[in-house]
């Protein structure tokens, strides 16, 4: 089973160094990806999402600092100890990349139809008219209407979401053993979001590659995933199927994160948010981070770190409340219905 | 529009904006758009991508000049605003940028962006009162002090966006138009931000064209809902109804796409879909009010298909 996983990140830390003094990005992360899986990674904004993804490419920026033990293992060898060289071969070839900004990942100066058609050229070997014929076809397959009229129009001219999608071709170009996708559809109607996922899903199933999604949008991350990981101020604190996280929920930051999102049912002025803001990463607190927001923490939260507990062979959370020593707490009701449904499903054998 | 229960805050009349006109690039962005938007609501602005949702925005704001039709800001044309009634309207009117990273001057402390605004419209009475202003402002956005003084290339995505928002408030406007204010944010987050916006609504009585692609979202915060597709409004309403009983096929196409946070749901999902041809059929078509307050583009013909629907 072990040739099955592609990416094994280990103890990973991220720090970077301000005038205001060390920002400790990611405080010791650790996971797998496996082969032809879509791993979802989750979480509030500033969590170290795209910290870590961008550590996976090798392109964080120039204050930050990798830690000596974190290790980033990948067919086999250990990204983290890549010089630049090393990074060409592998950043936009084997993984690729689509960014949360699309105009700081394309360049303004350049058309567009040359910028798809730059890492076909790069790393298969057609010729130039070849490359933009293949240009042409990713655009229309993320849905660029006219796509031979606008070839060669330059980035300001584009919408944002169809800047969004010039990325997404460009990343797809390349096709790549891991897909890592930053937000890739924020900017898109929900029919062209539809649309571009299945293209992403296809070739996923076509070459049997993996993807990294990550996204605020808990629908998508339904839609999409094998497994998702929910992170918190720098931290994994819970990771399962994705249905043990939609159904089984552990951590009362997940709780709060599936009952903050909207659907077309909410009424006005109910929307649940959870109150307050997350820790400044400059001093991160010694206990669990999220233990001054969450109505459900205990005394121990204030104190130390929750490790994780096993919930089955594919679900951890780090959660003091899984501890057996833990008073039984009742979850909001939403998550209680949650819960129901997942008892539901195992009583079903699903 | 026949309501006249408030004032209007906002009239756009027969809007028309080609790019790159007589070029082979050339792109119809709007197509004789009319609409109003009512002081004190949230008029909220779907499409497709591309639809020309941001181009409608950056015209309403003389951002781009337009090539036909008319605007007026409380009764008055902005293409014909001078000297202090147009610093007013730059005041009064404020946007918050789609895309956040481009919008925010990478060499301005994070602060000064805030107060960028405050200082243009002569806002603070001193240092100490723009430092509390800034402050305040930072608060509001669920920022804090030691963030005052950072880059904007220090922040995550979402921190970005925060920073915009907090810049459009700064001067205390009338009107915003906040061009996906909130899809770079992360779901609890939204939420704060969503519900900010509307206190800071009631509060000072502010109007907003918000323009999104989360329908569910949109649906929790708007008054009333615009459906765009390839430069022309297709459908306008009040919100629930324009969710409950969609008129339009990309209306209906659209809403059947949301995603649910559901997994064994998305397993099962029947998406609808939308043949546009029939928007180049040649045939001409008007607003048509076919339930109360609700339009949709249509032929008579298509009207009447329209009404029996409804029923
Ligand atoms: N170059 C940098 N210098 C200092 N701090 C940084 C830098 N880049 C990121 N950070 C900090 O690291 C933390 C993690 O940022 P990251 O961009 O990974 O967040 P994220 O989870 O992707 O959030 P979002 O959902 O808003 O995109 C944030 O607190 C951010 O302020
Ligand atoms: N400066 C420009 N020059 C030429 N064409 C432009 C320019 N800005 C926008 N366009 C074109 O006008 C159309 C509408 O763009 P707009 O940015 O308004 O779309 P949108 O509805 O905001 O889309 P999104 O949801 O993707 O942001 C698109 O076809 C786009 O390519
Ligand atoms: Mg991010
Ligand atoms: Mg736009």
């Amino acid at each position: 089973m072990m040739n099955d996983t592609i990416l094994q990140v280990k103890d990973l830390v991220v720090d970077f160094n301000t005038y205001a003094g060390k920002v400790q990005a990611i405080r010791n992360i650790s996971f797998d990806l496996k082969k032809g899986e879509t791993l979802a990674i989750v979480g509030e904004s500033g969590s170290g999402k795209s910290v870590t993804t961008k550590t996976l490419m090798g392109l964080n920026a120039e204050n930050a600092r990798i830690a000596e033990d974190s290790q980033l293992i990948f067919k086999g060898n250990d990204l983290s100890k890549l010089d630049a060289k090393g990074w060409q071969k592998i950043r936009g070839n084997e993984i690729a990349m689509v960014f949360q900004d699309p105009m700081t990942s394309l360049d303004p100066t350049m058309k567009i139809g040359q910028q798809i058609a730059e890492p076909i050229l790069k790393h298969q070997n057609v010729s130039k008219a070849e490359a933009m014929e293949q240009a042409l076809k990713l655009m229309v397959g993320v849905g660029i209407p006219e796509p031979k009229e606008h070839i060669n129009d330059y980035p300001h001219q584009w919408s944002g979401g169809m800047r969004q999608r010039a990325v997404i071709a460009i990343a797809l170009a390349a096709n790549p053993d891991i897909l890592i996708a930053d937000e890739p559809t924020t900017a898109l109607d929900v029919t062209i979001q539809a649309q571009i996922l299945r293209m992403m899903k296809d070739q996923q199933a076509k070459y049997h590659s993996s993807i990294i999604f990550i996204t605020h949008d808990l629908g998508v991350v339904a839609g999409i995933a094998d497994r998702v990981a929910v992170m918190y101020a720098g931290k994994i604190v819970e990771y399962g199927t994705v249905d043990e996280i939609y159904f089984n929920p552990q951590h009362p930051y997940t709780w709060g994160l599936l009952d903050s999102m909207p659907t077309t049912d909410t009424k006005q002025g109910s929307l649940e948010a959870i109150p307050g803001t997350p820790p400044d990463l400059l001093y991160p607190p010694k206990g669990d981070a999220f233990a001054n927001r969450n109505q459900f923490a205990l005394a121990i939260d204030h104190e130390q770190q929750p490790p994780f507990f096993k919930v089955s062979d594919s679900h951890y959370a780090a959660t003091w409340l899984l501890d057996e020593r833990a008073p039984k707490v009742t979850p909001p009701a939403p998550i209680l219905q949650r819960w129901q449904h997942w008892h539901d499903m195992q009583a079903q054998g699903v | 529009m026949t309501t006249d229960k408030t004032s209007k805050l906002v009239e756009i009349k027969n809007l028309d904006l080609t790019f790159n006109q007589g070029r082979s690039n050339a792109v119809h962005a709007l197509e004789n758009i009319s609409f109003d938007i009512y002081e004190g609501e949230v008029f909220g602005l779907v499409g497709e991508s591309g639809s020309g949702k941001t181009t409608l925005g950056r015209t309403i704001l003389k951002l781009y000049q337009a090539s036909g039709g008319q605007i007026l800001f409380d009764g008055q044309d902005v293409t014909k605003l001078k000297g202090r009634a147009l610093s007013d309207f730059r005041k009064d009117s404020q946007m918050i940028f789609q895309d956040p990273h481009a919008s925010l001057n990478s060499r301005m402390k994070v602060e000064d962006i805030i107060a960028e605004g405050i200082d243009i419209h002569h806002l603070a009475k001193s240092k100490a009162d723009r430092d509390a202003q800034v402050l305040h402002l930072l608060d509001l956005v669920g920022l804090n002090k030691d963030h005052a003084s950072r880059y904007p290339h220090e922040f995550s995505g979402g921190q970005r966006q925060r920073i915009g928002i907090a810049r459009a408030l700064a001067v205390d406007p009338k009107f915003i138009i906040a061009d996906e204010p909130i899809s770079a944010l992360d779901v609890s987050v939204q939420a704060q931000v969503v519900n900010l916006m509307k206190d800071l609504q009631k509060k000072h009585s502010l109007t907003y064209l918000f323009i999104a692609h989360d329908l569910s979202m949109v649906k929790y915060i708007s008054d009333r809902i615009g459906v765009m597709h390839w430069g022309k409004l297709l459908e306008i309403g009040p919100a629930d109804a324009v969710y409950n009983h969609p008129l339009h096929p990309y209306t209906k196409s659209l809403l059947s796409a949301i995603p649910v946070p559901d997994p064994e749901a998305e397993r099962q999902r029947q998406a609808i879909t939308y043949n546009p041809s029939r928007e180049s059929d040649g045939q001409e078509r008007s607003m048509v009010e076919v339930g109360d307050g609700h339009f949709v583009l249509a032929t008579p013909v298509e009207a009447e298909e329209y009404r029996k629907d409804q029923k």
